[in-house]
């Protein structure tokens, strides 16, 4: 669905992924795992060229979308974004209420039948699970709802906009147990849904979600991806030294 | 890790240290009791010699004996005239200004360093040299006499710098994820900026209108040589209009016996400023905002 071919990212000069190859395939869930600072994050943030906004940043190689590159599939990055949503590590609705919250997107890219609206932030909300703890609170602040919730809104406010492909960097590592087992859940019930690339520390929350997985590494001082395959595949007999340790817990 | 045992304890240290630790403790709190004595004793000064004199008729009675009887509503009126002709010139001025600084010129360019320096340099100027060159250039140049645009606009002037700089610093304080978030969503940089940045910021902003119109409203040196000193009821913006702090300034300075009647006029002044305050928390509660100190606390 997704996938990336030779990518190469540098910061002012610094290199920060070299080569990195992968793809994520239709209805699929990908994890990325490795260690801090290896590139995951920017690798993410390439595949929606979210890169383009960070100055300094440069990107080499090329990101396919169903087969073709990404930019003669999307003439515009907000087209792109339209079809290639993201979730971010620490949950960032806007400081506006929750309806506005998951309208703005939509108005946006030209949804302005109120009814329309309407039903969408429904049906978006019940499916993050979130309609029956806001239904009668649509027009409070998202400020207003725990980080979990929060989280789920942001999630809710990502697929409004009928993303085929989701990308998520750590959505859960900054909640609590309980609201990061909800997200969990919440990712494990869209699987099939939409493609999911998805950044985790979480080894044992990799395992449980992902179809397939690739692993990252650091090599003086870049990041690469040492391997990338099915997620059982590589917990069961992975034949790299550095993985087997990194996903045993004796690295990393 | 050789320290663990003085931590864990406490502190076995020196009474020397001790000693100076309270001694720090009592002057900061002496300190501060200072100042909250200096407000408390304005504030009360000012509210039991004027409050007593303040009656609905002392409100909007024209202003007798040139201020020792009658009212101040001609000067309420002025007052308020001069005030929405600097918000109507200063706030669009330096919203456009603010975000140049913040979305078009470079956080870092040398262009942002320089208009960061000169306004920094403009808030420093004393409000007498914005009231002479108001003079000049509004009444004087653009002849429109002593009026209340010549005070408000001069008025603009003077808040010009603080606004722009507190206007700035709220956009900047967006914290960067709402900015993230919306490039996520392929919103567009005037989407972003207009209804996601610029709400997000309302607080702030809000914050820095009321510091500026605290500013206006204080000011007396500016005014004198732009708005005049006319206590009759301005007609239109084109009549000079005498604003509270002129008027307070000539009961005390010019009028003999007017003492007690400046206690009056300052106690309306402080009242303004209070509902001017309230009424801006309220108006940001009602549209759903936490009031600016919470702002960005809870993430």
């Amino acid at each position: 669905m997704i996938a990336a071919h030779n990518l190469f990212i540098s910061y002012r000069g610094r290199n920060i992924l070299r080569n990195a190859s992968l793809e994520a395939k239709p209805g699929q869930v990908l994890a990325l795992v490795g260690p801090s600072g290896c590139g995951k994050s920017s690798l993410l943030a390439a595949l929606n060229r979210m890169t383009d906004l960070i100055p300094g940043a440069t990107v080499s190689g090329q990101i396919t979308f169903g087969g073709a590159p990404i930019n003669s599939v999307f003439a515009t990055r907000a087209e792109l974004c339209r079809h290639v949503g993201m979730i971010f590590q620490k949950p960032n609705p806007f400081a506006m209420s929750i309806r506005r919250n998951i309208e703005l997107g939509l108005r946006e890219h030209g949804e302005r039948s109120r009814a329309k609206l309407k039903q969408i932030t429904e049906h978006v909300l019940r499916d993050v699970g979130l309609w029956d703890e806001v239904q009668h609170r649509l027009d409070h602040s998202a400020l207003e709802l725990s980080g979990g919730q929060q989280q789920r809104l942001c999630i809710a406010r990502a697929i409004a906009l009928k993303p085929q492909v989701l990308l998520m960097d750590e959505p859960c590592s900054a909640l609590d147990p309980i609201a990061a087992e909800r997200v969990e859940q919440l990712i494990q019930s869209m699987r099939g849904q939409y493609t999911i690339v998805i950044v985790t520390h979480n080894l044992a929350q990799a395992r449980r979600l992902a179809d397939s997985i690739a692993v990252f590494w650091t090599r003086e001082g870049i990041g690469e991806i040492v391997e990338h395959g099915p997620t059982e595949t590589i917990f069961e007999t992975s034949s790299s030294e550095i993985v087997n340790s990194y996903l045993s817990g004796r690295r990393g | 890790m050789t320290n663990t045992s003085s931590i864990k304890t406490g502190s076995p240290r020196s009474s020397g240290h001790r000693t100076r630790e309270y001694a720090a403790g009592i002057f900061i709190w002496f300190a501060a009791s200072v100042v909250m004595a200096i407000l408390a004793w304005i504030v009360v000064d000012i509210t039991v010699r004027g409050l007593s004199q303040i009656s609905l008729s002392y409100l909007i009675n024209n202003v007798a004996d040139a201020g020792r009887s009658g009212g101040i509503g001609p000067v309420i009126l002025s007052t308020i005239l001069i005030l929405l002709v600097t918000l109507a010139t200063a706030v669009p001025l330096s919203m456009a200004s603010a975000i140049a600084l913040t979305e078009q010129v470079g956080h870092d360019s040398l262009l942002a360093r320089y208009i960061r320096l000169s306004l920094d340099v403009l808030s420093g100027v004393p409000s007498i040299v914005f009231g002479l060159f108001g003079n000049v250039f509004f009444t004087i140049t653009l002849g429109l006499g002593y009026s209340i645009l010549s005070g408000g606009l001069t008025l603009g002037c003077m808040v010009l710098p603080i606004l722009i700089r507190t206007t700035e610093q709220a956009i900047n304080s967006v914290p960067v994820e709402h900015r993230h978030a919306a490039a996520a969503l392929g919103l567009s940089r005037s989407t972003t900026l207009f209804r996601v940045v610029l709400p997000a910021a309302a607080p702030a902003l809000a914050a820095g209108i009321v510091i500026s119109m605290g500013r206006a409203l204080a000011e007396t040196a500016a005014l004198i040589f732009t708005a005049g000193y006319v206590a009759r009821t301005p007609e239109s913006v084109f009549d000079s209009g005498r604003s509270l702090s002129v008027h307070i300034y000539d009961l005390a300075m010019n009028v003999p016996g007017g003492g007690p009647r400046a206690y009056a006029a300052a106690c309306v002044l402080v009242g303004m400023l209070l509902v001017i305050n309230g009424a801006t928390a309220l108006l940001l509660k009602v549209a759903g905002f936490r009031i600016a100190p919470h702002f960005g606390a809870r993430r």
